[in-house]
């Protein structure tokens, strides 16, 4: 289960309207505790697939690191990612899978139809490798 | 000097978030690493000994692909970040 502030989850679906037709994208920031993982704030990110935003999206490593080191000072880790599907379901795609690397971290994609976000979905990055990896649905408790 | 572990990685690394040691390069201080924690090797390299190409490596700010790659000099003071890539989209 992945648990995320409402604000946060406010946020991402409104960032995959406010990008339409374009993919948005972003990184999830929290804390794992006994709570489990908790999904406190979420970060924006430019999305530098400009040859084709409609359905693409890549974040610059060099915000990652900003984000990571910025996520530190504040004790939050990287808990996953989010990005929008425009037009299409909030379902990961093979290249969503080819491209998902963050073992371990949750891949939260949005439904957005006609500009309006629609389904927000989360799917856990699980596998040992990339000869096994596997995105599995699940569910998000939204924390008030 | 200090490398960052990214979360995906902390399961290979005792969970250890960051882990210190001392290197002259970004490669002398990459096989450190997996030296010290074997388990990482297989997540970062291929079985041809290359980088995957999807691991990005910052020296502080800068992506060593684009200073000297692995025989990039680093100092004490350095911070090695690994970032995997993140990329996808609907299609």
């Amino acid at each position: 289960m992945l648990k995320i502030y409402k604000s946060a989850y406010e946020f991402i679906r409104r960032h995959g309207e406010q990008t339409y037709p374009h993919e948005c994208c972003g990184v999830l920031l929290g804390q794992m505790n006994g709570d489990g993982r908790v999904v406190t704030s979420a970060v924006p990110c430019g999305n530098t697939r400009t040859d084709s935003p409609q359905n693409r999206y890549h974040i610059d490593p060099k915000e990652l690191v900003r984000i990571q080191r910025e996520g530190r000072e504040r004790n939050q880790d990287i808990l996953g990612f989010y990005h929008s599907h425009p037009d299409h379901p909030a379902c990961w795609s093979s290249t969503d899978l080819a491209e998902a690397h963050w073992f371990g971290c949750s891949y939260v994609i949005t439904s957005v139809e006609k500009g309006k976000a629609v389904l927000t979905n989360s799917f856990l990055l699980d596998g040992t490798g990339e000869d096994d990896k596997h995105l599995d649905e699940e569910p998000i408790q939204i924390a008030l | 000097m200090k490398i960052l572990i990214p979360t995906p990685l902390r399961q290979y690394s005792n969970k250890q978030s960051a882990v210190e040691l001392k290197a002259a390069t970004v490669g002398e201080a990459l096989s450190g690493l997996v030296t010290q924690h074997p388990d990482l090797r297989r997540q970062l390299y291929t079985e041809e000994g290359k980088l995957r190409a999807f691991v990005n490596v910052y020296l502080n700010d800068e992506d060593v692909r684009y200073l000297q790659k692995e025989a990039t000099r680093v100092r004490d003071s350095d911070t090695i970040a690994i970032v995997p890539s993140i990329a996808g989209g609907r299609a």
